[in-house]
This record gives C-alpha cells, sequence and structure tokens, in this order.
C-alpha cells in the first residue's frame, strides 16, 4: 500500500529490545528514581509506540472477502456447532477450574458452582426470553422485539442468521450470556449467599446483560453508532468486569481477603480449558469458517502468548521470579483484551494489545485494588474489566480495514473510532455499574447478599451445601 | 527403661533415615505422621499476583520410635546423620524418657511389646 521503508521497522524492533534490556536491568541508573509503576507504563507506551509506526509503515493491501452467500452454508454451520460446544467448555470445566483452583479449600466446590449454576440457569432463560430480547427485531435502539417466547417460530421455520441456521446462532451467544454471569462470581466467592447468586444471575442477566448485547450486536444504539466488539470486549468482559466490582463494593470485604489458592494445578488447566475455548469465542465470532476467523484464531493466540509472556516479565521485574498464577492471570487478560478486536487487527495489534493487557491488568490489581482496599476476590475487575477496556480502546487504535472492512482504527486513517469506542465502554460501564448496584442492593434488602459469619469461617462449601472438595 | 524418641524432619529424607535406622537393627517399628510447623528461622514467603504472604508453617514428618534404654544413643546418632543436610530447616530430635510399652494383641509388656 505504502512505499515500506524496510530499515524503520527493524530500527524499532531493535531499539524495543533495547528498551526491554534496559528495562529489566535491576540496577538501572536511568529509570531508578522513578515509582514502579511509571516504569511498566513508560516500557509499554515506548512498545506501543513503536508498533505503531511499524504498523502504519509496513501496511499491505488484502483483497476484500468475497460477500457471504444467503445461503445454508454445511462447513459455517459445523464450525459455529463447534464453536458453541467450545465456548460451553469454557464456563463449565474452563472458568470453573480456573476460579476454584484459585480459592481457599474450604470453598472450593461453592465457587465452582457458582459457574455451573449460571450455565445452566442462562441455558434455560436465553431460549425462554433472552435470544428474543438481545436479538429480537430493534425497539428503539434499546432492546429487541419480544415476538418469540419460548424460542417459538424460529427451529419450525428453518430461519438463517447468515449462512447458518438461527438456532445454531442462538446457541453460541446463549454460551456467551452464561460465561458473562459466571465471570462476575469471581468477584464475590467466599461470602454471597448462593441463593441470593442464583437470583443475582436471573435478574441481571435479564437487566442488564440482554439490552448490552443488543446494543452492541442486536442492532442497538451502539451498532448503529459503529462500535467495533468482535466478540464481546464490551458486552461480556466490561460488563462482568465493572458487575463484580459493584457487588463485591456491595458485599463488603471477606474476613480473610487473602488470595491463596489451594490448588494452582487445577488453575492452570482451567485456564488452559478457557484459552482452547477461546477460539470457539473469537474466531467463532466471524460467524462463518473463512479468512475471518482464521485471523480472529491466530489474533487470540498470539495476544494471549504475548500477554502470559509479558506478565511473566512484569513479576520478574517486580520480585526477580516468574510465577505460574502471573503466567495465568497474563493468559487470561491477554485473551479478554484480544476479544473485542480479534476479528479487526493484525499480528501487529494483536502483540500491542498483549502488552498492553498484562501490563494495565498488572497494575490494576497490584496497585490500585490495594490503594482503594476493595475486596474483588479473585480480579475480576483487575483483569476482566481492566484488560476489557483495553481491549475495546485499543480496537479502536488498531482495527485494520484489510483484516476486516468492518473496521478502520485510528493508525488506519479514522481517530473517530476511538471516540466511538471510549462512548461503548462509558456506555456500557455505566449502565451495567449503576443497574449492578440497584439489583444488588434489592436482593440485599429483601433475602440479603451475604452469608452469616459463622458459616464464612466454616467455608461455604461445608455450610451452605454439606458437601467438601476433599475428603481426609 | 526406654527412650521415646521423636524427630521432626524434612519429609524426603524419611526413607533415608529409615533405612539407615533398619539396617542397624534396633528398631523393630515406628510411627511416621504428617505434620506442619516452624522453628527458628520461621516459614517461607509465597506471592500471588503480587501479594506477598508468610508461611509460617513448613510440611515436616514426624517420625516417633520407641527403643530400649542402651540402644538410643546410637538411635539418635542414626538419624541426625541421615538428616542433616547442614541448611536452616532440618530439623529436631526430641527425647523423652518411657515408662512401659504394652502390645494389645498379646498383652506383653516392656521389651518383648517392642
Amino acid at each position: 500500500m505504502f512505499g515500506v521503508p524496510e530499515g524503520l521497522s527493524t530500527i524499532f524492533i531493535m531499539s524495543l529490545m533495547l528498551a526491554v534490556r534496559i528495562f529489566t536491568l535491576k540496577s538501572n541508573p536511568l529509570f531508578k528514581t522513578l515509582p514502579s509503576y511509571l516504569r511498566y507504563v513508560l516500557l509499554t507506551g515506548y512498545f506501543l509506540f513503536s508498533l505503531i509506526i511499524i504498523q502504519s509503515f509496513g501496511s499491505v493491501s488484502y483483497a476484500d472477502d468475497a460477500t457471504p452467500t444467503p445461503e445454508l452454508n454445511g462447513a459455517d454451520t459445523a464450525w459455529m456447532m463447534v464453536s458453541t460446544a467450545l465456548v460451553m467448555l469454557m464456563t463449565m470445566p474452563g472458568l470453573a477450574l480456573f476460579y476454584g483452583g484459585l480459592v481457599k479449600k474450604s470453598s472450593a466446590l461453592n465457587t465452582m458452582l457458582m459457574s455451573v449454576g449460571a450455565y445452566a440457569l442462562i441455558s434455560v432463560t436465553w431460549f425462554i426470553f433472552g435470544y428474543s430480547l438481545a436479538f429480537g427485531n430493534d425497539v428503539g435502539g434499546i432492546i429487541g422485539q419480544f415476538v418469540s417466547p419460548f424460542f417459538y417460530n424460529i427451529v419450525e421455520t428453518n430461519s438463517l442468521t447468515g449462512t447458518i441456521p438461527t438456532s445454531v446462532f442462538a446457541a453460541f451467544q446463549m454460551t456467551f450470556a452464561a460465561i458473562t454471569v459466571a465471570l462476575i462470581s469471581g468477584s464475590v466467592i467466599e461470602r454471597m449467599k448462593f441463593s441470593s447468586w442464583m437470583l443475582f444471575a436471573l435478574i441481571w442477566s435479564t437487566v442488564v446483560y440482554l439490552p448490552i448485547a443488543h446494543w452492541v450486536w442486536g442492532g442497538g444504539w451502539l451498532m448503529k453508532l459503529g462500535a467495533l466488539d468482535f466478540a464481546g470486549g464490551t458486552v461480556v468482559h466490561i460488563n462482568a468486569g465493572l458487575a463484580g466490582l459493584a457487588l463485591a463494593l456491595l458485599l463488603g470485604k471477606r474476613k480473610d481477603t487473602r488470595l491463596m489458592p489451594h490448588q494452582l494445578g487445577i488453575s492452570i488447566i482451567g485456564a488452559g480449558l478457557l484459552w482452547f475455548g477461546w477460539f470457539g469465542f473469537n474466531a467463532g465470532s466471524a460467524l462463518t469458517s473463512g479468512q475471518l476467523a482464521g485471523a480472529a484464531f491466530i489474533n487470540t493466540n498470539t495476544a494471549t502468548a504475548m500477554a502470559l509472556l509479558t506478565w511473566m516479565a512484569l513479576d520478574f521485574i517486580k520480585d526477580h521470579r516468574a510465577t505460574a498464577l502471573g503466567a495465568i492471570s497474563g493468559a487470561v487478560a491477554g485473551l479478554v483484551a484480544i476479544t473485542p478486536a480479534a476479528g479487526f487487527v493484525n499480528i501487529g495489534g494483536a502483540l500491542a494489545i498483549g502488552v498492553g493487557a498484562s501490563v494495565l491488568s498488572f497494575l490494576a490489581v497490584s496497585y490500585l485494588k490495594p490503594f482503594f482496599k476493595y475486596d474483588d476476590s479473585l480480579d475480576v475487575f483487575g483483569v476482566h474489566g481492566i484488560s476489557g477496556i483495553w481491549g475495546a480502546l485499543a480496537t479502536g487504535i488498531f482495527a485494520c480495514p484489510w483484516i476486516n472492512s468492518a473496521g478502520r482504527g485510528l493508525i488506519f486513517g479514522n481517530p473517530s473510532q476511538v471516540g466511538i469506542q471510549v462512548l461503548a465502554i462509558l456506555a456500557t460501564g455505566g449502565y451495567c455499574f449503576v443497574m449492578t448496584l440497584i439489583i444488588g442492593k434489592l436482593i440485599d434488602v429483601t433475602i440479603g447478599l451475604r452469608v452469616k459469619p459463622e458459616d464464612e469461617i466454616k467455608g461455604l462449601d461445608a455450610s451452605l451445601h454439606e458437601e467438601s472438595a476433599y475428603g481426609l | 527403661m526406654f527412650k521415646y524418641i521423636i524427630a521432626i524432619i524434612r519429609p524426603y529424607k524419611l526413607d533415608e533415615i529409615k533405612e539407615a535406622l533398619m539396617e542397624a537393627g534396633f528398631v523393630k517399628g515406628m510411627s511416621v505422621s504428617e505434620i506442619r510447623g516452624f522453628g527458628r528461622q520461621r516459614g517461607h514467603k509465597e506471592r500471588y499476583r503480587g501479594s506477598e504472604y508468610v508461611v509460617d508453617f513448613v510440611e515436616k514428618i514426624k517420625l516417633e520410635i520407641a527403643v530400649e534404654d542402651e540402644h538410643s544413643d546410637r538411635v539418635i546418632e542414626i538419624i541426625r546423620e541421615a538428616a542433616k543436610t547442614g541448611d536452616v530447616g532440618d530439623g529436631k530430635i526430641f527425647v523423652l524418657p518411657m515408662e512401659n510399652a504394652i502390645r494389645i494383641r498379646t498383652a506383653e509388656e516392656g521389651k518383648e511389646a517392642l
């Protein structure tokens, strides 16, 4: 496209390596005086700046994808059913194991059951009323028209969405709604009543998730404005992150706020299953099995791997050792941040997103949380909220029109996209935060949010479920 | 008379100590339990997402052996040699006087019961 000054990219890559070396020196005379978080910010800033420069000079032109055929496509349908199953895997073994391993032994089952319960609940409500409200014909940009209670007339009429059956599209979307709710549980574990959790899941998914999914994906006002969210940066992660924060604030601190994982091994398995399932989450969001799915697939893996490496490097800079929890936290932050951008950016963008995700989430959990003293048990806000916000913003910066003609970001000459992304972040985050506070408060004054102090001390497995994860 | 010897040791040293004791031939039985505790050096640090926690209680093995008085010094020496690495945290040996021992199945007492 442009005349590519090849030397320029090389110079920037070399200077980047030099910068990383300087920043990782133990006694760095240049930056010794700066607070440590400023050093991370400076290094990331420099990295992102370099990538922007390399990207804007090194772009090549790609042919547009062929226009999709309106008929049912077997390959697309097969891929979407596989993707749906992959996203299901993210919640029930993936998230359940990831969260389950991070908590104390005495609440491991309760933590897992929160994910499992949320998955089943949304699986049912989605086909009773959820799908219609999120993806039905637009009503004033706010909500979908409720015309198909019990999914009536959608399967029966062989209705299509793009090139796949609407039933498959709806099932795929159902798995998103389910994991979003399940994600929130990480903020409130070890102290929320299980009955209140299930009631919260029902009300929250209806009052918060469905409208936001409609705004961004179902033809609502943010979609009309041109907000870009490929696979759920705003709908899933900012939404879950802010809801988690609001609920954690309402519930208050646990008696023991330490994050002491009782079995990090199963958290690593869980994180691995999340990563695996995320290929369905992101590449499936192409809704076809073509070029775009391929791009989303490699972006997902690349950004995640980069984020994992970045978090390990940050651990190393701060404490001179890498940690397993740091590595998987980085992976999840990377997965979250690439989600809105997966089908819009190229590999350069994916790398930048991966780096930014870990740096910002690392700062959030290491500095922001202790500073504001909220008890977000498993850092849902710090990881999903913050990386979700970064991903949504980065989509506005790095969206490359040759990957997906629907998105053109700041560095490809469309600064207004950043503004639209900021608006989407503020609208989603703001609505979600306020509504979650209201729903949480209502539950608190009716059936109560928090378990009895003695139940908390005993652990929720024994006190709420009369079970324990580990026998003698 | 008898001595009741309690040794707190590093878990991975257990087999080595057991082998050495069996080889010497004075010891006819022993009890082992997994315990946690700390000595003068206290526990160790663990770090999760940037927060540092001190784990006071370190995993150890408690070895309990009853021996005749005349063998106790030798047994203590064997344990001490096999359990030693030279680093802090090698453990401790406590020696208690023991009044009697009774085998439940046969009601034998003292030396016969060991």
